[in-house]
């Protein structure tokens, strides 16, 4: 089955897109309704909630850079893409990509549930905002580990003939 | 579906910056008059210059809490539970209005606060013609009117439409699927059976009457309670110690007013975990019961204030704030 290997590389490039894609979409989304329902009676709380909307947004930023990273490796982007690549060679770019498609998504909406919670505490003690920043940021270490494994793997990735 | 009232809980908990709290009710209840109770209700935000009179100011901060509910929830038909009280309210004066071919308009509670429209509901009565009323509505009401008809006991006939209301409540609040609701149609129902289990101990009602009177619910056998009620005080009390409202002994024994009070409370502290919780209905269903926990109170203090009763008589029915 030529061209398999190459199928199974791209399809990792979309998932680490599309999945950490869609938990920061939804995840934005969420944090975005509370946002909205904060800044509806204390508009002076705009660039407040707005900090802590964004917070779950960079897993769609960490999936995309997974995704593009892989699409550079395969040639698909500046250059041209190997045709002939082993089934073993795609499937470990696909293995690659799982962390951060996978572990981007449920983290996005973990930081999604923690940035609504302190959008509620900074509505009741605006002092309070730098507290409320670390408890989502909290669950961007996973992420970033995520990135970190998904990166490192794909360039072992390359080494394999 | 978590998402479904992130927006409307977030509006929640900037009104919630606004209800009252213990201190405050501290200082309502200090106030020297009742004018000087209305300053400090107007220093928080209650609109007491319109208004008329405590009732009229205390209908337009529900009316309040109801239009600010009604921003945020497409679907209002989830807190009919905290309204069916009314509506069965409603059908008891209807049926006497139409037994006596009377009308008392300031018998009915407002159309706003209930699920069905008084008006429609007298007319039905009036013609005898249940079957405009809603389905679940149409055998208890033509069983009370009939009573009321043949026996003329109006007793009797609030007790059947009484059990009817509980039930209902009961069944809406299960329905919800939502723990703060459930307990409130928990709570309302075995309160109701208590305190109509002592006033039948205390009149000397048979076993039939209680078992007419008592409505099922989960923390109470009313089987137990109703036989408990034909025997003695003691017994009630003996049999509650077994239940989860062991700690309300003392309250039932001091009086009916101090069990209100408990029970209000208990419903207080169930919900206080919802200022925490950034999901579900729940909050949403909490600052209705703290709003109108909030406006029992204040009517607690302005008539204490108006009918110028000492500050322990008062405190004594003062219920425990949700912030």
């Amino acid at each position: 089955m030529s061209g398999l290997g190459l199928f199974f590389a791209i399809l990792g490039a979309a998932l680490a897109a599309l999945l950490a894609g869609m938990g920061s979409a939804r995840a934005v989304g969420m944090a975005g309704q509370a946002a909205a329902g904060v800044v509806t009676d204390q508009p002076d709380m705009f660039a407040r909630v707005l900090i802590l909307q964004l917070l779950p947004g960079t897993q769609g930023i960490y999936g995309l850079l997974i995704a593009f990273v892989t699409l550079l490796n395969l040639g698909v982007i500046g250059g041209t893409p190997d045709a002939g690549m082993s089934l073993l060679k795609g499937l470990a770019y696909l293995g690659a990509c799982l962390p951060m498609a996978v572990v981007g998504y449920f983290s996005a909406i973990a930081q999604a549930k923690a940035a609504v919670a302190s959008i509620a505490l900074v509505s009741k003690r605006p002092d309070q905002f730098g507290k409320s920043m670390l408890f989502p940021a909290m669950v961007e270490t996973y992420a970033i580990f995520a990135l970190l494994i998904s990166f490192l793997a794909l360039l072992g990735v390359g080494n394999i003939g | 579906m978590a998402e479904q009232y992130i927006y409307a809980v977030a509006r929640v908990r900037g009104k919630e910056l606004a209800l009252l709290n213990g201190s405050f009710m501290e200082t309502l209840m200090a106030a020297k008059d009742y004018d000087e109770a209305l300053r400090l209700l107007s220093d928080r935000g209650w609109e007491t210059d319109g208004a008329s009179s405590p009732e009229a100011l205390l209908k337009a901060e529900r009316e309040k809490t109801w239009s600010f509910i009604e921003e945020l929830v497409d679907d209002m038909s989830v807190f009919d539970v905290f309204l069916y009280a009314n509506d069965y309210h409603n059908l008891k004066a209807a049926i006497k209005d139409a037994v006596t071919y009377n009308d008392h308009p300031e018998a009915y509670i407002d159309k706003e606060q209930c699920t069905m429209d008084p008006g429609p509901l007298k007319e039905a009565l009036r013609e005898h013609q249940f079957d405009l009323l809603p389905e679940d509505m149409r055998e208890v009401a033509k069983e009370a009117m009939e009573t009321q008809l043949h026996t003329g006991d109006g007793q009797m006939t609030d007790i059947i439409v009484d059990k009817a209301a509980l039930t209902k409540i009961y069944e809406a609040s299960k329905k919800t699927k939502n723990e703060i609701l459930e307990l409130y149609g928990e709570l309302t129902v075995a309160s109701a059976d208590i305190k109509t289990a002592i006033r039948a101990n205390r009149t000397g009602k048979d076993l039939p009457f209680l078992k007419k009177a008592l409505a099922d619910c989960d923390t109470l056998d009313i089987d137990r309670l109703a036989n408990a009620a034909t025997d003695s005080l003691d017994a009630i009390y003996e049999y509650l110690e077994r239940t989860d409202y062991a700690d309300a002994i003392p309250e039932i024994k001091k009086s009916p007013s101090s069990f209100e009070r408990w029970c209000d409370n208990r419903v207080i502290d169930a919900m206080r975990p919802q200022i925490h919780n950034p999901f579900t209905i729940g909050p949403l269903a909490a600052y209705i019961l703290a709003r109108e926990n909030e406006i029992k109170t204040v009517r607690i203090i302005l008539s204490g204030k108006l009918n110028d009763l000492p500050e322990e008589q008062i405190r004594e029915r003062v219920r425990e704030m949700y912030v």
